[in-house]
């Protein structure tokens, strides 16, 4: 077998690679595929994926033919992998759920389609927290993701295992979902790069949605330039999404020499006193390098935690109802209908499912909708436009990523709030469908991996990048 | 009981008198290439169950819906036609339920912002048409139940009128008007039985006189649903106007209360379905994969445009008819129900000039033209309305005998062809030259000696059994008046 470095490789060198004929596209995927044999299942453990798919040879064999005839792109044989919600058709895409644990996708998600167009080979699915519900893959039906870097720690969530596999060497890149900071948060957790695209940006057909208004498809990679060559081949209008944002729309030209950053330093103040220090640091260094940071007061900020969790379970009760074991998922019979139903969903979903179904299910009921739901849905026009007020005068707005480094497995059992509350920096942009970044601080070593965070404007996305690459690697 | 229309309902016991309300709530599919949400072809009731499916109309795991603008441009046509507001804001609702055939667990509807909204027919105020998705057919056998997705996500129409109705009548007469609107409109075919068109009748009784917008002032209501055809709607708004009354005066037992009735076609009655204080709390809100509209900025959906779209409709068709060709009201309705019949008139008609011509026409359409259409085999295509105008015209100069004019008729409807080609080719232009017929009369005086003698002796009926033979022996072509005449001078 060829030796390939994967820990530094990016997608361009790869490509170079490959184009100069130093290894194959088989090469470059077998040396991904042996890490997974070692450390996935075996080894570390990492679990990183649910299970490989079964066309990798033959998708294989289309690249290398898209090389032999010139046809190939940047991404053409570059081995990506697919968190378990995104649907590839004739594989299994169970969404780490024991309700679809056998369910084959009866067709490919929209930016599957158009990355494989692209030569791209997806190794697996992904794990998750299930349907996405969480910040740690403890949620996942399957077991845990742990994290690369410390194996007695999560990986994070609800694309930990995304994030994990390319931490592990198990993926050049890997497509995952952030609906409230499921790209981002796993992504400072094992000290790699996740970026959420502005809602609208990338079409979801064939995402299976957790908060339909916040989800978008979110790409993880080790350098900034990856995560935007993959989003610039996903982004763009879809005539199965009527959410995607029309191109004529984007902000053109945004990018600058030097940006304004706003911090809201009394948000910040919660977090742990490693985070804190890490953040503090990397303030410093950025200052110092002549970019024009101020601490800002953002009120708002303190509420979007209580608007997410009111708008997210609303959402899920809605979106999760179709999992009835009629169609298609695991089915569990009663004695009639309406036992079947409850038999099926009450087995098939796991505690923080049901906790979220329940929960939306009780904010939107007649006589209490416009109490928490309208209000919640009012306050988010709020956010918006409380936001675009700090837009006007600055490029970006700077968190850390997380509140703490990644946890240990386990420690937060039993205690969902504490989960909840690991999102506080980043449901921000998710509530007001804007976009944002993390990139890792420079962290000292034997220290766990800590991530800052960009936020920006909506379809603000290439200033993001542009920072990102500035300042990240 | 004593009805007395308008007035009211005087109870038999109490002699107070009891108002009937009644407001009807109708869905209507609509007739589209592709479904509501999908690019699946809407043909919910003539393919294989389950052929027109994809992962968006079966519930995919991560399908999205994509909506059919044609479908919506149709429902503000009705608006249009029907004299409503058109929203400039609108946006589509999920109404959450479980059942087999909602694969979503979801229907994608419109709540607080339907598409169209007040406006009026046949006098009935409405009170909004919003556009949703139909579901799919379950298919209940002895101890299992199938689902065709083929319907699933068709467009459907839910139209709702104000509680303005009084009557079953009226009830009828709205929902014929508007079955024939949508026909017009040809946004929806609206046949009853095959569940295109759906009625469900909201009714109450109450003493205090009509709704004037007090809901307050209305009786216990009791929504009847599953009305499948005209008649039916009738028969079940009577049963429940009566069954609250004598309920009301005491004259049965039984309470009144909110619920959901079904039509029983052999009992011919109503029966209770569910109560509403079980009814479902279908946590309605806007489906977040749908971007709100802003009709404003999208100028193909702007009431001019619209408007321009219209055919003639059928009150305006009526009122012409009516006023320019003084028509029977039977056969103006006859032409809006049958629109190819009134296209036939409407070309023929151009032709021809006088009122005696067009009622003629319009006879010959309605009675003749539609006869041969039920029992012979043709087309009706093959008959020209120009062509048809020639007949008329032919008639009224004396070239051609009513009986001519069928066979004429006849032969046009069978094979087509021009009208003046096919009398002459058959023989049926009229002989009215005595000389000519006078040939034919002697033969026939020389082969009836024994009539001949017996009209002789005074049997004038006979002359009518000459003129039939004249008839027989010129094909129809001779008229009759004429033959009459000759036998009567060659009989003396």
């Amino acid at each position: 077998m060829v030796d390939i470095d994967l820990q530094d490789l990016t997608i361009r060198e790869a490509h170079k690679a490959l184009k100069a004929g130093e290894y194959s596209v088989r090469d470059l995927v077998d040396a991904y595929l042996a890490n997974i044999e070692k450390d996935n299942k075996k080894g570390k453990g990492i679990n990183a994926y649910l299970h490989l798919f079964t066309d990798i040879d033959e998708r294989v064999e289309i690249a290398q033919k898209m090389f032999a005839e010139g046809s190939a792109t940047e991404l053409t044989g570059i081995p990506v992998g697919l968190k378990a919600i995104i649907a590839k058709k004739g594989q299994i895409t169970n969404a780490s759920s024991k309700i679809l644990e056998h369910y084959k996708a009866t067709y490919s998600a929209t930016v599957v389609e158009k990355l494989e167009k692209q030569g791209v080979i997806f190794l697996g699915s992904t794990n998750t927290d299930e349907f996405a519900m969480g910040a740690s893959t403890e949620n996942s039906a399957f077991g845990v993701t742990k994290n690369p870097v410390d194996t007695s720690r999560i990986a994070g969530g609800s694309s930990g295992g995304s994030v994990a596999a390319v931490a592990a060497n198990m993926c050049l890149v890997a497509l995952g979902t952030d609906t409230g900071g499921s790209i981002r948060e796993p992504a400072s957790f094992c000290g790699v790069v996740g970026m959420r695209p502005t809602y609208g940006a990338v079409s979801r057909y064939g995402a299976m949605p957790m908060g339909s208004s916040f989800d978008q498809i979110s790409p993880t990679a080790k350098t900034v330039e990856d995560v935007q060559i993959v989003f610039e081949a996903m982004r763009g209008t879809d005539d199965y999404d009527m959410t995607v944002l029309p191109e004529d729309t984007w902000q053109k030209d945004n990018t600058k020499d030097k940006y304004k950053i706003a911090i809201p330093r009394s948000l910040i103040d919660g977090s742990s006193d490693e985070v804190k220090a890490v953040f503090n640091s990397f303030v410093e260094k950025i200052r110092t390098e002549g970019y024009d940071v101020e601490d800002i007061n953002i009120p708002i900020l303190k509420e979007v935690l209580a608007i997410y969790y009111i708008l997210i379970p609303a959402e899920v009760s809605s979106n999760l109802a179709r999992y009835d074991g009629m169609r298609y998922g695991s089915k569990v019979d009663g004695d009639n209908l309406w036992d079947t139903y409850k038999k099926t969903r009450g087995q098939g979903f796991g505690d923080e499912v049901k906790r979220r179904i329940m929960l939306g299910t009780y904010v939107l009921s007649a006589g209490y909708a416009d109490k928490y739901y309208e209000k919640a849905l009012a306050l988010r026009e709020e956010l918006k436009s409380e936001l675009a007020k700090v837009y006007e005068k600055y490029d970006f707005i700077l968190t850390p990523t997380a509140p703490v480094v990644a946890p240990k497995i386990g420690s937060m059992e039993g205690d969902p709030l504490t989960e909840y509350l690991m999102d506080i920096f980043t449901v921000t942009a998710n509530t007001a469908q804007t976009c944002a970044i993390s990139i890792p601080a420079k962290v000292c070593e034997g220290k766990l991996p800590v991530g800052v965070q960009f936020m920006s404007a909506q379809e603000n996305d290439d200033a993001l990048l542009d920072i990102a690459k500035k300042l990240g690697r | 009981m004593t009805k007395q229309e308008d007035k009211g309902i005087i109870g038999n016991k109490t002699g107070k008198v009891y108002y009937p309300t009644i407001g009807l709530e109708i869905h209507a599919e609509m007739k589209t290439q592709t479904k509501m949400f999908c690019r699946c072809k809407n043909d919910p009731f003539n393919s294989e169950p389950n052929t027109h499916i994809c992962p968006v109309c079966t519930g995919q795991p991560g399908a999205l819906p994509f909506v059919n603008k044609q479908a919506v441009k149709n429902v503000m046509r009705v608006g249009v036609a029907l004299g409503s507001s058109l929203a400039d804001f609108s946006e589509f609702d999920r109404k959450n339920y479980f059942y087999p055939d909602i694969p979503k667990a979801y229907q994608i509807s419109q709540y607080q912002y339907p598409l169209v909204s007040g406006g009026s027919l046949v006098g009935v105020e409405l009170e909004r048409i919003h556009m949703e998705e139909d579901t799919a057919t379950s298919i209940h056998k002895t101890n299992y139940s199938l689902v065709d997705f083929n319907r699933s996500s068709v467009p459907l129409m839910e139209l709702v009128t104000m509680p303005v109705i009084h009557s079953a009548d009226k009830a009828i007469e709205f929902a014929r008007e508007l079955q024939l609107l949508l026909r017009t409109l040809g946004v929806s075919d609206a046949n009853l039985e095959k569940g295109e068109m759906r009625i469900e009748a909201n009714i109450s009784v109450s003493t205090n006189g009509h709704f004037d917008g007090d809901f307050s002032k209305l009786g216990t209501k009791t929504e009847v649903k599953n009305l499948n055809s005209f008649k039916v709607v009738g028969q079940a708004i009577d049963f429940e106007v009566a069954r609250h009354i004598a309920i009301l005066e005491g004259e049965s037992d039984g309470e009144l209360i909110q619920e959901t009735r079904g039509w029983d076609e052999n009992k011919q009655a109503t029966f209770s379905q569910r109560s509403k204080e079980t009814a479902d709390d279908y946590r309605y809100f806007p489906d977040p994969d749908i971007p709100k509209y802003r009709f404003s900025d999208l100028p193909e959906f702007s009431v001019d445009v619209l408007k321009e779209s219209l055919p003639e409709l059928p009150w305006e068709k009526r009122e012409r008819y009516k006023v320019a060709y003084g028509i029977k009201n039977e056969d103006i309705d006859f032409y809006l129900q049958n629109p190819k019949f009134g296209e036939i008139f409407d070309e023929a008609v151009n032709e021809l000039s006088s009122d005696v011509e067009y009622k003629k026409l319009s006879n010959y359409i309605s009675s003749d033209l539609a006869g041969l259409q039920k029992n012979e085999v043709g087309d009706l295509s093959n008959v020209v309305g120009t062509e048809l105008a020639v007949i008329v015209q032919m008639i009224n100069r004396g070239e051609l005998s009513s009986r001519g004019a069928k066979d004429l008729l006849l032969e046009m409807y069978k094979n087509g062809g021009k009208a003046e080609q096919i009398a002459n080719e058959k023989g049926l232009i009229q002989k009215s030259d005595p000389e000519e017929l006078k040939r034919v009369i002697e033969q026939i005086i020389l082969d009836n000696p024994k009539q001949v003698g017996e009209y002789k002796d005074g049997a004038e009926k006979l002359l009518q059994y000459f003129v039939g033979q004249g008839m027989k022996a010129t094909k129809g072509s001779a008229n009759p008046s004429i033959l009459a005449e000759l036998f009567r001078e060659g009989l003396k």
